[in-house]
């Protein structure tokens, strides 16, 4: 290229500028970003049957039935159960198809060690004679639902929903349906967490910007302050204060406002109360800093034309704190989507937020591929709003 | 590039290295329940055994699940050697090979344990039970007396605490039902036998505060945030002896099972495990675990000499166990993931 030779000094430079951004961008990509995409990837992927059962695997895409297989596939079922069930590999198969057949899993080990003790195992028959399941449909479809390398299992269960064995998208049993409800209960919690932060977070934003400096900074100290303080801890804080024989009943009790003590935590108010009050430093910071930058030349140049105190602020400086606002909201609403620690300790069992659900199927039963399925789905949503809030901060006239 | 190169081999080699020696450096460690189960295990078996065979020790303690077990030794990481167990996690995690087998002749031989305690891949570690605990400071008189009491809510109003499981909720909602100890499981291996647990569970369910750790326990009942729980007896009876709590405990229609130790197959001190295992299960060693916390002995032995009076509060006294539930382990193996995933949707709901 003519150009570059004409300006060696401008390539050199935008080396430079790389080579310095380069390790923290190779420790975001390794240490981040790459494991996301792992993670998530689990979501639709399907790769157990594929490692241990690799030729059923096989076997199974090739037959596109419904109903019951051939006896060859079977064959191959049966060899390929033994040989898991000697070293050891059965259990991730057998996992699997406990998620879509429950029951899979005392099936697979049960009809391994009669298989091991010599019972035929060359057809579907042969194994049906082992137990009754094999000759069924259910337990073939489940296994062709699982054959890999993509599944829309883990998604479609997140959403309450399966495939049924002629792979048409039904709703799962009402009593096993949940996340729906879930999904929707985070949304709800973390709007709300949103607006009480607002209206709470406002006023004082305010506060702080239209005192002067001298007086501003030791309140300022009093939100940053929590903000610096671990989640855990003042969430732990609040459940002390919040106990049905803690200090807020107490108090109110002994000043007569109450004859019985109400229940604050284990509940929804608790959530709301704790998650309030951990998340309000977010929206105030934000709030404050575009407050700040409002020049009180122009109330007061509202108040000499004319406009009430009450117009004057609904027309000139509310519009102008708008940014603020959203800048607040969003930061809350986006970290509130994601609490855990929060609605697990002052919460009850109806007020868990979907990543309670996340934890258990990553920590508890170990399914990675319904946690990353539900994931997904948090995730998905929350960037099509962060989207929808840069197109709104940039409506909004600054 | 070839400094770069040359760069991140080192660093590779250091970070590889220091994985390596960390699992070398990394004492002996040993997990438990936490909370007072921890402690006396710790006073019981755990520094006694320091002292006498020069072996440090380092404790973690956790909550059950055999999905963190299958993590670590699936995803290689050895930092845990022996762990106790609940049974449906022993029988799985050892057809999967998490576990080591054990060597039944050093311990004496499955015959110096009573009958439950023994098992391919563990050794029982304490036997107790769930039974209904409750404040004697705040329910005077007649305390509950079934697990129809524990869902009657006019007779004892207040909260109750149970621990969020489908594991032992179902079971004592049918015993609330009316259903006896004998038929609990054969009821609950019909479809209709599980509606019926979950309509009795619907009747308390706005009652309930859900614990996941029992030592949660001690605390909910001490805040009279619950007044009463599903509790394990040891944790109260150790707050009464400790704190000068006056919790009381109510055996009847209790649920009992055996914890177990575990070696996990990934274990890099397998040697020195095995020598802990032995320790722990040694008679006059265990007689002792019961003056730290009420507990039933799985050792034959044990049982003979430990002192009488420490069987009271214990599944070792006979009195206590008139109309108790073993736990079916087999049927949580075979039903534990249908009925966590409907018990989870019900919680939530």
């Amino acid at each position: 290229m003519p150009g570059s030779r004409a300006k060696p000094a401008e390539p050199r430079r935008r080396w430079w500028a790389f080579a310095l951004v380069a390790p923290l961008l190779i420790f975001l990509l390794a240490s981040f970003i790459l494991p996301v995409v792992l993670m998530l990837s689990r979501a639709v992927t399907d790769r157990e049957l594929q490692t241990v059962w690799p030729d059923s695997a096989a076997a199974l895409r090739h037959w596109h039935g419904n109903g019951l297989p051939p006896d060859v596939l079977a064959q191959r079922v049966a060899r390929e159960m033994v040989a898991a069930r000697r070293n050891g590999t059965l259990n991730r198969v057998a996992n699997r198809l406990n998620y879509d057949v429950v029951g899979s899993r005392t099936l697979l080990y049960g009809t391994a060690d009669k298989l091991l003790a010599g019972a035929p195992g060359n057809s579907v028959a042969a194994l049906a004679r082992i137990d009754p399941r094999w000759g069924r449909p259910a337990i073939w479809a489940a296994m062709r639902h699982a054959d890999g390398p993509l599944t829309s299992h883990y998604l479609l269960a997140a959403l309450d929903r399966r495939l049924d064995r002629d792979d048409r998208i039904v709703g799962v049993a009402p009593e096993q349906a949940v996340f729906t409800a879930i999904y929707l209960r985070t949304f709800k919690i973390s709007a709300l967490v949103a607006l009480f932060c607002l209206i709470l977070g406002y006023p004082v934003a305010y506060l702080l910007a239209s005192l002067p400096e001298r007086r501003a900074n030791p309140l300022l100290i009093l939100v940053l302050l929590p903000f610096w303080t671990s989640a855990l801890v003042r969430t732990a804080a609040w459940a002390v204060l919040l106990q049905t024989d803690g200090v807020i009943n107490s108090l109110l009790q002994a000043i007569g406002l109450l004859d019985a003590p109400v229940q604050l935590i284990y509940n929804r108010l608790g959530v709301y109360i704790a998650m309030t009050h951990v998340l309000l430093p977010f929206f105030i910071l934000p709030l404050y800093g575009v407050m700040k930058g409002i020049s009180p030349v122009t109330m007061r140049a509202a108040s000499s034309l004319g406009a009430s105190p009450l117009r004057a602020f609904l027309r000139i400086y509310l519009p102008q704190t708008l940014p603020g606002v959203a800048a607040g909201a969003i930061i809350v609403f986006t970290l509130a989507l994601g609490y855990y620690v929060t609605p697990a300790l002052v919460g009850g069992g109806a007020d868990q937020m979907i990543s309670a659900s996340i934890a258990f199927y990553t920590n508890q039963s170990l399914n990675w591929g319904m946690a990353a399925a539900l994931s997904l789905l948090l995730l998905a949503p929350l960037l099509l709003m962060l989207l929808a809030g840069r197109t709104l901060a940039r409506a909004v006239p600054a | 590039m070839k400094v770069a190169l040359r760069l991140l081999g080192a660093l590779a080699l250091l970070a590889g290295s220091a994985c390596g020696s960390g699992s070398d450096v990394r004492p002996l460690t040993v997990v438990g329940w936490g909370g007072s189960s921890q402690d006396a295990h710790r006073k019981a078996y755990w520094n006694s055994f320091t002292t006498s065979s020069g072996i440090p020790l380092r404790e973690d303690s956790w909550r059950g699940g055999l999905g963190v077990i299958r993590t670590k030794v699936i995803g290689g990481d050895a930092s845990w050697d022996i762990v106790q167990v609940e049974t449906e996690d022993l029988i799985l995690g050892c057809e999967e090979g998490l576990f080591q087998r054990l060597d039944w002749a050093a311990l004496g031989g499955r015959d110096a344990f009573i009958p439950s305690a023994a098992h391919d891949c563990g050794v029982g570690a304490m036997l107790w039970s769930y039974v209904i605990g409750y404040d004697g400071d705040r329910i005077k008189g007649a305390g509950p007396q079934s697990w129809a009491d524990f869902w009657d809510v006019k007779r004892f109003p207040g909260k109750r605490g149970m621990r969020k499981t489908p594991k032992y909720s179902l079971e004592f909602a049918l015993m609330a039902d009316g259903v006896p100890a004998g038929q609990v499981y054969s009821t609950l291996r019909t479809p209709a036998g599980v509606d019926r647990a979950f309509r009795k569970l619907d009747e308390i369910k706005p009652h309930v505060i859900w614990w996941s750790s029992i030592s949660q326990v001690p605390d909910l009942l001490g805040s009279r945030e619950v007044v009463m729980s599903v509790t394990s007896p040891g944790r109260l009876i150790v707050a009464n002896r400790t704190e000068g709590r006056n919790f009381k405990l109510d055996w009847h229609g209790n649920i009992y099972a055996v914890d177990y130790w575990v070696i996990l197959a990934n274990s890099p001190r397998r040697a020195e495990a095995a020598q802990l295992l032995r320790y722990m299960t040694r008679p006059e060693n265990q007689a002792r675990l019961a003056r730290y916390i009420p507990t039933g002995l799985t050792s034959v032995e044990a049982n003979r000499i430990v002192d009488p009076k420490l069987k009271q509060n214990t599944p070792s006294d006979p009195a206590n166990m008139t109309d108790a539930l073993e736990l079916d382990a087999d049927f949580w193996v075979e039903y534990g993931d249908q009925l966590t995933q409907r018990f989870n949707a019900w919680v939530a709901r």
